[in-house]
């Protein structure tokens, strides 16, 4: 019996990690691109320029396909937590499930509702109006994201509860919105959303601009977008450079795993290069050592102590070399991400000019996903053995289902979800390299 | 109290969304039947494509309110209906992903590809959404634990297999009235012809379906408990009776209404007959999930009270909206537009 949890244990997880990750690869465009629709519509109401509602048109389509993969994804993960985590379920929903029922009719309502009016409305609306529509498909697809970073952040770092009747019970819900641990996650996973949208739309851009096709069209997509990228490069890295000290307090575990931080000591050294071997609790290799820097870029203070994997049992610490990979990466890929935006806000004036630095941007455009996916794993694989951290491990939370229709369905999951990816990112791949309609609506 | 609140609320969210989704459910289900060629087929696209998503929500929402106010049944529920409700989701997902992807690449197998999971991802939903309430209303194999004792096919029962039969009617007719609303012309005709004979087979199932319902499950008990709950299952039937009064007079949006009404009035005959139970076990009626056994805090069901009393009065305000927004008839000339569907 005991094999048979362990097998629908495992093959929950991939299957979570397989649907989420899946699915997040189609949120942050929905999050930024539909706030670029909508300044753009908003420019289009203001200056009466046409290129800028032929802008809202062309990106719109794109983002439309990319819309209804993110929507018809998301079901599935509500629905996972009782099909295959039921014991959490019973175990939070007092809090976690209210979260998610918010979420939909706070937030994800007005979305769902809207987007059907603006994608048929441009006839049939007053451009203030259908701006308007695309304001509020924005404003409804980011609260949303916010109200599921909130009960994310609720199983990182539990608060306003107690555990009675067998389970966790709020007593405080204005503690769980408003801890600093969700607002730290909302804006950094806002501010990622922004940055892969803006390199989504310069990458985009670029292609046209060096085929030199449509070229004031797509320099006003670039320029617009790299504001957004370059802002928020900057926001990401600086923004989650607070997370640290945060951690420190909230999630030792994992903070000491981002790093592979052995010993709890003061003037913890920063290693630029390591390997971390979990199983020996060491470092097979690490060199470039600068001394007290880690307790330095964590606390901002070389006195400050910083925890080490080996106050935790082995039992309780998440999967090393993953979380650790994953973070580096991750960070690498933040300061990646500042460096172009800032090479790009240099030229912005002769990017035309520029056609190396056009093929750099346009083959990036798969980074910030890869950055995305990898905070992910930081988050999610890092708070392990723990589904609620410190609270609940992941091992007791599954369902007590048979592993037949795990297995089945996760099948399923990896052949649908390849499938539609494939679809969806080669029609949105199709209608990019097609660039804009003429601008005069062809009526028949 | 509240818990009692919270069950009413709960019935209503899934009576709206059955009454809401069914339609277009319904519309995919008998696209076969009613598109004779791509012309047809795009007109019932569009004649779904602005509400859908929005109606899914509802979905959504029952299931998030099952999770936030019941969680033990939301548990209990999800994990013994897995395989069930997988086939349901990725169902919806085919049948969302083929208004964005059918129209986009012009070949005449990739739209049939599209057609085929309009099709599957409406009935089968349609269906096992059916087979899924009749097993609730009826009962299912649970343990004290909240083990379930069964597979997909112990689901299949001919009860369960009853309900998925009414539901898919149901929902066709109310598909079909949909679509006499939206379209012209020979489609137009068509769903009418088609309404009213769905409307006989369905008379027939329905009826059938409440003897059933007497012979295999606990739900008259309430009624018999306070008669007065009759009027529910009464005015069920008028609503149904003027389904086809509407059609004779061609008020197409009254016959619609009153199969919404059916809908709501079904879904609710089934619920209010539950009460106090939401999933009743079928090994041992102590081990059932109630409303007082499986129900989140007083302080949790509290906020999302006023939340539910805030939001919800405001989404069928803009839902409402749009409605009466998209409310004309869906034409040729239209569809051939490039920003239709």
């Amino acid at each position: 019996m005991e094999g048979v949890c362990m097998d629908v244990l495992m093959l929950s997880r991939l299957q979570f990690a397989v649907a989420t990750y899946f699915h997040f690869l189609f949120v942050p465009l929905t999050l930024g691109l539909s706030i670029l629709l909508a300044i753009m519509e908003t420019r289009y109401v203001i200056t009466k320029d046409i290129e800028y509602q032929s802008m809202a048109k062309f990106w719109g389509k794109i983002f439309l396909i990319n819309f209804v993969i993110g929507i018809v994804t998301g079901i599935t993960l509500e629905f996972q937590f009782g099909t295959n985590w039921s014991r959490y379920s019973r175990f939070v929903g007092d809090i976690f499930g209210s979260l998610l029922a918010i979420e939909a009719t706070a937030a994800f309502f007005l979305e769902s509702t809207f987007i059907a009016v603006w994608a048929l409305g441009w006839k049939r609306l007053s451009p203030k109006a259908h701006a308007l529509t695309i304001w509020l498909v924005a404003i409804a697809s980011n609260l949303s994201a916010l109200w599921i970073i909130i009960a994310n952040s609720w199983m990182q770092h539990p608060v306003g509860f107690v555990i009675r009747n067998g389970r966790a019970e709020l007593t405080d819900f204005l503690a769980v919105i408003t801890q600093k641990f969700a607002i730290l996650a909302v804006l950094h996973t806002l501010g990622a959303a922004y940055v892969l949208t803006g390199f989504f739309v310069m990458g985009i851009s670029a292609y046209h601009i060096l085929k030199k096709q449509h070229t004031s069209f797509f320099i006003k997509s670039f320029r617009l977008a790299l504001t957004m990228a370059f802002t928020f490069s900057l926001f990401v890295v600086a923004e989650g450079h607070l997370h640290g000290a945060d951690l420190a307090e909230k999630q030792p575990s994992k903070l000491a795993a981002l790093e592979s931080n052995w010993e709890t000591t003061d003037h913890a050294p920063f290693y630029l290069f390591l390997i971390p071997d979990a199983e020996h609790e060491q470092n097979l290799l690490q060199f470039g050592r600068i001394p007290s820097l880690l307790s330095v870029i964590v606390f901002h203070d070389p006195n400050a102590t910083m925890p080490g994997l080996k106050d935790f049992p082995k039992a309780n610490r998440p999967p090393l070399g993953l979380t650790f990979f994953s973070f580096r990466f991750m960070v690498l890929l933040g300061f990646i991400f500042i460096l172009f935006t800032l090479i790009c806000w240099v030229k912005r004036n002769r990017l035309e000019s520029s056609p190396g630095l056009l093929k750099l941007i346009l083959y990036s455009i798969p980074l910030p996903y890869l950055a995305c996916t990898l905070g992910w794993t930081v988050s999610e694989v890092g708070r392990q053995p723990w589904i609620v951290y410190g609270v609940m491990r992941t091992s007791h939370a599954v369902s007590p289902i048979a592993t037949p229709q795990v297995a089945l369905s996760i099948l399923a999951f990896i052949v649908v979800y390849s499938f539609l990816g494939v679809v969806a990112f080669s029609l949105m791949a199709k209608h990019a390299k097609k660039g804009p309609e003429p601008l005069t609506p062809v009526i028949t | 109290m509240l818990e009692t609140i919270w069950f009413i609320l709960w019935g209503i969210l899934w009576a709206i969304y059955f009454a809401l989704d069914g339609f277009d459910l319904g519309l995919g289900t008998t696209m076969p039947l009613l598109a004779k060629n791509e012309a047809d087929k795009r007109i019932m696209y569009n004649a779904q494509y602005p509400y859908w998503d929005g109606n899914e929500v509802w979905l959504i929402t029952a299931g998030g309110v099952t999770f936030a106010a019941f969680p033990t049944t939301y548990a209990v529920l999800f994990s013994s209906f897995y395989s069930a409700l997988m086939l349901i989701l990725f169902a919806l997902i085919f049948r969302a992903v083929s208004f964005e992807f059918r129209g986009k690449i012009d070949k005449p197998a990739w739209r049939m590809l599209w057609d085929i999971a309009m099709v599957m991802g409406s009935f089968l939903p349609a269906l096992l959404l059916g087979v899924a309430f009749a097993n609730i209303f009826r009962g299912i194999p649970i343990d004290g634990e909240g083990i379930y004792h069964g597979n997909i096919l112990t689901l299949l029962n001919p009860y369960g297999l009853a309900g998925g039969i009414l539901f898919l009617v149901l929902f066709c007719l109310h598909g079909s009235l949909w679509l006499t609303i939206k379209a012209e012309g020979e489609l137009h005709q068509r769903a009418t012809v088609l309404a009213k004979k769905l409307w006989l087979a369905l008379v027939v199932i329905a009826g059938l379906f409440l003897l059933a319902t007497g012979f295999f499950t606990q739900l008259y008990q309430n009624y018999l408990k306070s008669p007065i709950l009759f009027i529910i299952p009464l005015a069920t039937v008028a609503s149904l009776l003027l389904v086809r009064v509407f059609i004779k007079k061609q008020a197409w949006w009254k016959a619609w209404s009153a199969s919404s009404g059916t809908i709501v009035g079904v879904t609710l005959f089934g619920i209010v007959g539950l009460y106090p139970n939401l999933l009743p076990s079928s090994i041992n009626p102590s081990y059932s999930l109630t409303i007082f056994n499986s129900a989140s805090s007083p302080l949790t069901l509290k906020i999302m009270l006023g939340i539910a009393l805030v939001f919800v009065p405001i989404i069928i305000i803009y839902q409402s909206w749009v409605y009466n927004f998209f409310k004309d008839k869906v034409r040729e000339h239209d569809v051939a537009h490039e920003e239709h569907y």
